[in-house]
């Protein structure tokens, strides 16, 4: 079945300078193993296509149910050089809530 | 030695709250109040203030603050640390003992400088310190003539120094956010600066106060209506006990909440890689930390490991790289977005006629993309609002962009609005050179008074 990840995540993000951190985390442990087996490094930048021009990595923390992404060069610069509305990239963690992915029914 | 403190979190950045503080120090039990004033692009701006006035560059809502809860803090013993003290921790403590004169009271006030190195750059790289940048590897040479503020960032160390010299309100300069919360614990405890999961723990704790409500139900993405009063929204405090266990809370009488998913989500805010969380005091693991609801509004955190610290501090110099100006105009249905991609494209070839050279021009339309993106969906808007800005070199290009937007309103597409506030000005790009300084290289200054 599909779902959003919205539906099993929260998520908050932030800047370092050009790069934006976006932390997602599983709103119950048992949703911990979908999103660390889903969600890669890859699928978060084909997600962030046009957006996230740089790299993404991706670092786990199965100790507070969480992945933390850095997404490279996608502020516009960062700081007061970008002319983004969303310079620090503070809405880019419920852009990440918008993806869909399909899992296995008996997951949920 | 006590056997339990209260940190009280007062700011999350200047700008913040204004009477969060206040609220922390009278409504419940505290035994320090953090604030954390700084950011990068704030130093530059108190180091632009200090030049046109050698008795300012610090954070100026710091002595109004203290006119009201320093009789306070003095009755309950209430210890205060904050980085306010910005580019001159000197002529802040200076202002904060008049305002203590003027009260009739008597306070110690510590101060933290040493971090401003502008004035030794030259020094320093002769010494053999290269201050290149830490990300791209370039040649401090290269922005060099125009650096305007240079600053070390300090840990905790030479605040437990002032604490210990008996100041009861400690001013720092640039000092780490997480630092200023490690300090109290440090000196409270008697905790050794080579204990390194000790260090973690409070730098840990650190990270969780500094950015204010973030950990009490401000911009909380889970269940954000669930947060109870916003309105009266109580910061948060890190009840700290000396085997480093920590329980996040805040006082029961204010608004917000403290759980499990609230203190996650700040625990992720701004990190890079959890298992190396770079302080000067320790490298903190993100990895390692155990938290657990236990009790209404309180979170413990317990397990925390962390690893020997670097030896560098992080150097963070400004130089101005230009300007920018933005400007917005509102257009309404029928056809809202259709109009506002017209006027962008008018715009755009006006300039281009003009011959004005940009870096970038970038165009938003808030109400449909200015957040998500390309992942926005396409749907009939009631209205949606133009957001342009410019970034160029050439101050005067710049300022040009700036009078061809009211143009638009009766030389374009229909039912168009919301330019107010005139022709918007130039601003400047302040950009950042992060770099490493050996330890030895830079001494901290603490002072009593």
């Amino acid at each position: 079945m599909k779902i959003q990840l919205l539906q099993i995540c929260h998520a908050r993000s932030g800047d370092k300078g050009d790069t934006a951190n976006v932390g997602l985390i599983a709103r119950e442990q048992k949703y911990y193993s979908i999103i660390e087996k889903h969600i890669t490094a890859d699928v978060v930048k084909k997600h962030f296509e046009g957006i996230c021009l740089g790299k993404v990595e991706r670092f786990e923390l199965p100790n507070l149910w969480a992945l933390n992404f850095l997404l490279h060069n996608s502020l516009g610069g960062g700081g007061t050089k970008s002319l983004k509305n969303d310079a620090q990239g503070k809405t880019l963690s419920s852009a990440l809530l918008r993806m869909e992915i399909e899992i296995k029914e008996s997951k949920l | 030695m006590k056997q339990k403190i209260r940190i009280a979190s007062g700011q999350g950045f200047w700008g913040d709250l204004l009477t969060a503080p206040i609220d922390q120090v009278t409504k419940g039990q505290v035994d320090y109040l953090v604030m954390d004033y700084l950011a990068e692009v704030t130093m530059s701006i108190l180091q632009k203030q200090k030049l046109k006035d050698p008795k300012l560059g610090y954070a100026k809502d710091l002595i109004p603050l203290l006119e009201t809860i320093l009789p306070i803090c003095i009755e309950k013993n209430i210890k205060v640390v904050t980085n306010g003290g910005g580019v001159n921790p000197i002529a802040c403590k200076d202002a904060i003992l008049s305002v203590a004169q003027k009260l009739g009271v008597n306070v110690k006030v510590g101060v933290v400088a040493g971090d401003d190195i502008l004035e030794q750059i030259d020094t320093l790289v002769a010494n053999g310190n290269e201050l290149k940048n830490m990300e791209t590897s370039e040649s401090l040479s290269n922005v060099r003539p125009k650096i305007s503020s240079a600053n070390v960032y300090f840990g905790a160390a030479p605040i437990v120094e002032a604490l210990k010299q008996g100041a009861q309100i400690v001013i720092t300069g640039r000092t780490t956010d997480t630092g200023i919360t490690l300090a109290p614990m440090i000196y409270e405890f008697g905790w050794s600066l080579d204990d390194w999961d000790k260090m973690a723990v409070g730098t840990i704790a650190g990270h969780i106060l500094e950015c204010g409500a973030q950990s009490s139900g401000g911009n909380f993405s889970a269940d954000w209506e669930s947060v109870p009063d916003m309105a009266n929204i109580g910061f948060p405090i890190a009840e700290a006990y000396p085997n480093g266990e920590i329980i996040i809370t805040k006082h029961e009488t204010l608004g917000g909440k403290v759980t499990r998913q609230i203190v996650t989500e700040q625990l992720l805010y701004e990190i890079g890689n959890p298992k190396e969380y770079i302080t000067p005091d320790c490298v903190a693991d993100f990895t390692s930390i155990q938290l657990e609801e236990v009790g209404a509004n309180r979170v413990k955190m317990f397990g925390v490991k962390g690893k020997p610290a670097t030896e560098f501090f992080k150097v963070s110099m400004a130089y101005l790289d230009g300007f920018v100006a933005f400007s917005t105009l509102t257009y309404a249905w029928p056809d809202a977005l259709k109009k506002a991609q017209k006027a962008d494209e008018i715009l755009r070839a006006r300039l281009k006629n003009l011959g004005l050279e940009f870096e970038e021009v970038r165009t938003e339309f808030l109400g449909y993309n200015s957040c998500h993106g390309s992942l926005s969906p396409n749907v009939e808007l009631n209205e949606v609002v133009m957001r342009i800005g410019v970034r160029g070199k050439d101050y005067k290009s710049v300022e040009r962009f700036g009078k061809e937007i009211a143009p638009l309103i009766l030389t374009g597409p229909p039912s168009v609005t919301g330019f107010a506030g005139g022709r918007p000005k130039p601003s400047e790009v302040i950009a950042y050179w992060p770099a490493l300084i050996r330890k030895a290289a830079v001494n901290p200054k603490v002072l009593v008074f």
